[in-house]
């Protein structure tokens, strides 16, 4: 198996943080935690070439050194390409992960990382990259290299992969068929009985998990700041200009309400298919207060409402695509000058 | 609310109901808009504090 490799500066052997900004540097053969993989993966196994980046320059070039990545695999005709593993290093991770990914992507051969579950790196990309963890300790280097060559030979060799918690990995959030002796309720039972009575248990079903967001700093002095109404409600002006589709929206949209001091049913519709959408027909005030709003604006107790309100559809929508939507509408929002944003949740 | 409080969101106020958040149709029009006075202050309030949780 010829296997390409890639490091961060500290494990490739390039120094510290002061070496972080190091440019990405190739060379043939395994190099530190590269050699003992070898070992760990057995005869016929090869790191055939290794890339040391420095953290910072690997997290300000994401995508040129994806690019480089798939290219050396490419050139190298390699079967594996691994990254790490990175334990807490959140930068490295997040590299790690993007460049795991890219190979995937571009190539389709099986990819490997390591990781510790707390490593901005695993919700990022535990989704579509095997993610070993490893844990926060260094120390554990052999046991994590050797549950990450067991993972990728069967990959390699196109076995069948088993549970997250058999193999090592991360849980990619895939539910599987599978047939079980014990009916539905005679499961549930015993995982009441036991959770009732202290005794571990295992659900079948995990709930995604959400990372915290840190809280915004309060707004010093409301009356000077800017307010912006975002929702995902689905209100729309007639005719649904920007196509937000009423489940699983996958854009947004602004939409001018300067000069407006109420908004009115007739001039809006209500793109989603999750609530009973008639009250806000009637009045899109219900769901975007510019009425109200405008009121307080020409009290003085906001400086100054935005020109536009951004709406998209919350419905039946994937973690990662509304992570997304969010995004896009703080940034837009910010490059704008707002400072505060009311949004309305149906 | 349940929603927004298992997405981790920090500052969260308490609608007119799902259907009409800031508003009910119930009341008279002028009573409504008194609703949605009421619900933004409470927002407002929320925006100017620091959110007890991160």
């Amino acid at each position: 198996m010829r296997v390409v490799h890639y490091l961060n500066q500290f494990f490739g052997g390039r120094g510290g943080e002061e070496a972080a900004h190091l440019t990405p540097h190739i060379q043939e053969g395994a190099v530190g935690p590269g050699r003992l993989f070898e070992q760990v993966l057995g005869a016929g196994a090869q790191v055939v070439r290794s890339i040391v980046v420095g953290d910072n320059y690997a997290a300000e070039h994401v995508e040129s050194l994806s690019a480089l990545a798939v290219q050396e695999v490419q050139q190298c005709q390699a079967d594996l390409f691994v990254a790490g593993p990175c334990f807490a290093a959140g930068r490295y991770g997040m590299a790690a992960g993007a460049l795991c990914q890219a190979v995937k992507a571009a190539l389709g051969i099986p990819v490997i990382t390591g990781m510790a579950v707390e490593n901005p790196g695993v919700e990022m990309y535990r989704q579509e990259v095997y993610i070993v963890d490893s844990g926060t300790q260094v120390q554990a280097m052999r046991d994590v290299l050797t549950t990450m060559a067991r993972l990728a030979s069967k990959l390699a060799n196109h076995q069948a992969i088993g549970q997250p918690r058999e193999e090592g990995y991360m849980p990619q959030g895939i539910l599987r068929d599978g047939f079980v002796a014990p009916s539905a309720a005679e499961r549930l039972v015993a995982m009441v009985y036991a959770k009732t009575t202290g005794q571990p248990f295992e659900s079948e079903f995990t709930p995604p998990t959400f990372v915290p967001v840190p809280a915004p700093a309060p707004v010093l002095d409301l009356s000077k700041a800017r307010v912006a109404l975002v929702t995902d409600g689905g209100l729309v002006p007639k005719g649904n200009p920007d196509k937000i589709s009423p489940y699983a929206a996958t854009n947004w949209g602004a939409y001018d309400i300067s000069g407006r001091d109420d908004l009115h049913g007739e001039d809006y519709e209500v793109s989603h298919r999750g609530y009973d959408t008639r009250y806000v027909e009637q009045d899109p005030d219900r769901l975007v207060p510019v009425d109200a709003l405008r009121e307080l604006e020409k009290a003085g107790v906001l400086g100054k409402l935005h020109e536009c309100f951004v709406s998209t559809s919350g419905l039946a929508n994937p973690l990662a695509n509304s992570r997304r939507l969010g995004r896009e509408i703080a940034e837009k929002l910010k490059a704008e000058g707002v400072e505060a944003v009311i949004l309305t949740s149906t | 609310m349940p929603v927004a409080k298992m997405v981790g969101s920090n500052r969260i106020v308490q609608g007119g109901g799902i259907v009409h958040v800031l508003g009910d149709p119930d009341l008279p029009q002028e009573e409504e808009k008194q609703l949605r006075h009421e619900i933004l202050r409470r927002a407002f309030e929320a925006l100017q504090h620091t959110a007890d949780k991160g």
